[in-house]
């Protein structure tokens, strides 16, 4: 049987049409943008087509959107410039407790380095707590950084009520990592009055290696790279044209309404036949509305983690574990641990993230293979004797 | 252009009518370990020397010859007619080659003289030659030093040439891999059983690695890990061949039928028969742990007891001696230490007993494997046991 990739909030397979326009740009397109001749101007095109692709799928300005190498270099050029620019309006930012390490480590860097740092932390569904967010506001705040849907839980943040807080006060960025919400929730960047958003490639069956990040025109921030001034200056260096091409090959597929519910049908019965068929589950992941798409994050009573996902891998089935190294506590992720999971719960977590090309055939085949190795698994492992 | 380097070796020269044997066992490791640059090798013996000539890069065979156990130290040197006038220009060529890494010499001459019809003994020669190249050389630059040399200029003066050399490369020593046998190695990805490995490699010991993986219950990753483990040690045995045992039924039956607190110390006695079943095979000759005492309950004197009683060979332990930072820092001379850390799961971490008994006996666990009737498991991880071979360069 083939392979069932239900790990799509790790990383997408690239569909066809990406990489037949990468490989075309690869042998044709591969110019230096920057270069005067007509092969440069060629190359320069597609780049300025696939820039058109995003700006018209977020609804911004073309000019608002500069490519990066990655959503963790986008959080970077954003939120270090952000801070830089602002620091003389004071030098709080804020960010919340469950965000992913490439905005995280950033923080972690600022606080090292004179800012101070409010982490703000969520509910037991993955929400962030408006109510301190209200609290630690203030006239010294110059940013505020919050993802749109958790990566681990799949939870939706409150981005427009977050946003509603965060404009009352002046002098003041919001940043949203879109990483995992691209193409699976609805969000109007410009009506959300967000100021700079991270997005990326890879998670929506684009190439590897490029991101991009919007900042509103009507803001400035610092560069904290330097170079030839490619993407106004923002992330210099000769543009990754096949990449950015296959951005915007990608961005013309993303899932369509019937896509999204498709998705949403899936993950709700995968979700009611693991409830269903298995004893001793819990699904973090919140109820529909408050949940991307994509993500289903379930704990199993008395089972480790990653040995399930190494078992279902040898039936060719590959989720991922709930965080990167479940079995020491100290390094279980702050949402996990959030969560309130009983002790015999907390090792056994693990994310099942779908994409659009999964089928019902495949929920069927994962949770018949889930239920006969969570059992063999509990036999094996629960025998305490 | 060819170079030559002098090759010295400490302890064959004390083992007797073996010594041939064993200069002829270093003479070909070294040769095997020169032979991926499809250049010519020649090595030859003189009495308690070897000589190495060769056009390999001279970066290439430093680094080679440091990974050879059995070699206690060499020099490239440069072979010179026995005429005085030849002898003195070479000297004074190392002098001014060194001089273009230091800015100051504190120099002496080292003569000996096993060919007695040379025109001068060696106190002549080390007081001529330090006497021309005092000359030779702005006196701003230099100066003899007896006691402290930073410089060291060697003349050999042989039977049909002379031999000059300033530098001396210190080597592993120990002795050749390959003259005391072969034996076996219990390999997990943690810090410990490399460096055992390398203890039994610079005792002459050949190595046959043996690693229990368990997947689902460790991950692929931590293969990998030990595949990168056994390329480390091929550097100093030429080649290795690395026997992976697929340990997951034995595992999973154990665990069903033996007691929680008696299975590590179970397993432990499991992993060493296979073993030893695998290296008898290849007439292995003992097993090499990276076990220590006190370190974990299974290494309680009584626990190794426990696990002593189970092989006919010895279980060799050379690390029992040394204690964990000592143990890190050689890892890390070895190069296995930044491998040995990457964080994939050790064996069988997922089967640790809420309380290990520490002080088993051998009549408790032998009561404990009652129920254990694995005898055809054994066998067929035995027969199935995947070896993949793995070449040091």
């Amino acid at each position: 049987m083939d392979e069932i990739y239900l790990d799509n909030a790790a990383t997408t397979k690239p569909i066809s049409e990406v990489v037949k326009k990468m490989e075309k740009v690869l042998k044709v397109n591969y110019a230096n943008p920057s270069s005067l001749h007509k092969l440069g101007i060629n190359a320069e095109k597609l780049v300025k087509e696939a820039r058109l692709q995003i700006s018209n799928e977020l609804k911004t300005e073309k000019e608002e959107i500069i490519f990066t190498g990655s959503g963790t270099i986008a959080n970077n050029i954003g939120i270090k410039g952000a801070a830089y620019r602002l620091k003389k309006f004071g030098n709080h930012i804020i960010t919340t407790e469950i965000e992913h390490k490439s905005v995280l480590e950033i923080f972690k860097h600022l606080e090292k380095n004179g800012f101070e740092v409010d982490y703000i932390p969520v509910n037991k569904k993955g929400i962030i707590n408006l109510d301190i967010l209200q609290e630690k506001l203030n006239e010294n705040t110059i940013l505020v950084s919050t993802m749109a849907v958790n990566n681990e839980i799949g939870s939706i943040q409150p981005i427009k009520k977050i946003s509603e807080i965060v404009n009352k006060y002046d002098n003041l960025y919001f940043h949203v990592d879109g990483v995992q919400a691209l193409g699976k929730i609805n969000l109007n960047i410009k009506e959300l009055g967000i100021d700079l958003y991270t997005i990326s490639a890879h998670k929506v069956h684009g190439p590897k290696g490029v991101g991009a990040l919007y900042i509103n025109k009507d803001i400035f921030i610092d560069k904290i790279l330097h170079g030839s001034g490619q993407e106004k200056g923002f992330y210099p260096g000769t543009e990754n044209t096949p990449g950015i091409a296959g951005f915007g090959e990608a961005i013309k597929h993303l899932p369509n309404i019937e896509n999204i519910k498709k998705m949403k049908k899936l993950k709700y019965f995968l979700s009611q036949k693991i409830r269903d068929e298995i004893h001793n589950v819990i699904i973090n992941t919140p109820s529909e509305e408050k949940s991307a798409p994509h993500i289903l994050n379930v704990s199993f009573a008395n089972i480790k983690g990653e040995v399930l996902v190494h078992s279902l891998e040898s039936e060719n089935i590959y989720i991922s574990t709930g965080s990167a190294c479940t079995s020491r506590k100290d390094k279980t992720s702050h949402i996990i641990n959030a969560l309130g999971l009983p002790d015999n719960y907390r090792e056994g977590t693990v994310r099942f993230s779908l994409s659009q090309f999964n089928t019902k055939k495949e929920m069927e085949v994962t949770i018949k293979t889930l239920k006969q190795q969570v059992e063999r698994l509990r036999k094996i492992m629960g025998g305490n004797r | 252009m060819s170079n030559l380097y002098l090759i010295r070796y400490g302890e064959i020269a004390l083992k007797g009518e073996n010594r041939y044997m064993f200069e002829d066992i270093l003479k070909s490791n070294i040769k095997k370990s020169l032979k991926t640059e499809n250049e010519d090798v020649t090595i030859y013996k003189t009495p308690g020397r070897i000589f190495l000539k060769t056009k390999i890069d001279q970066d290439i065979v430093i680094n080679r010859l440091q990974k050879i156990p059995g070699l206690v130290s060499f020099s490239p040197v440069e072979e010179v007619a026995l005429d005085y006038d030849e002898i003195k220009n070479v000297v004074l060529k190392s002098a001014q080659k060194a001089l273009k890494n230091k800015d100051y010499i504190n120099f002496r001459i080292t003569a000996r003289r096993s060919n007695k019809s040379f025109e001068y003994d060696s106190m002549e020669l080390q007081y001529n030659l330090g006497e021309y190249v005092i000359e030779n050389i702005d006196e701003s630059k230099r100066e003899v030093d007896l006691h402290n040399p930073n410089l060291d200029i060697n003349v050999e003066i042989r039977k049909n040439s002379a031999y000059v050399y300033s530098e001396v490369y210190k080597g592993m020593g120990g002795l050749p891999v390959g003259v005391t046998g072969k034996v076996g190695l219990m390999l997990s990805g943690g810090i410990d059983s490399p460096v055992a490995g390398y203890m039994g490699l610079k005792r002459g010991a050949k190595l046959i690695p043996v690693y229990f993986h368990s997947f689902p219950f460790t991950s692929d990753r931590t293969k990998e890990k030990v595949k990168e483990l056994t390329e480390v040690l091929a550097k100093y045995q030429n080649n290795i061949d690395l026997h992976i045992v697929d340990f997951t039924d034995i595992l999973t039956e154990m665990n069903e039928k033996c007691p929680n607190d008696l299975i590590t110390i179970i397993m432990r006695r499991l992993m060493i028969k296979i073993t030893e079943l695998i290296i008898e095979q290849k007439n292995g000759k003992a097993i090499i742990t990276g076990e220590s005492i006190g370190q974990v309950a299974s290494q309680t004197l009584e626990a190794l007891k426990v696990t002593n009683e189970v092989p006919q060979l010895p279980i060799l332990r050379p690390l029992l001696g040394l204690n964990k930072v000592q143990i890190i820092d050689l890892a890390k001379k070895i190069g296995t230490y930044d491998i040995s850390i990457q964080p994939y799961d050790d064996c069988c971490t997922v089967f640790v007993p809420d309380s290990p008994e520490t002080r088993p006996t051998i009549e408790q666990v032998r009561k404990g494997e009652v129920d254990l009737n694995i005898d055809d498991k054994i066998k067929e991880a035995v027969e199935n046991v995947e070896v993949i071979h793995i070449e040091g360069y």
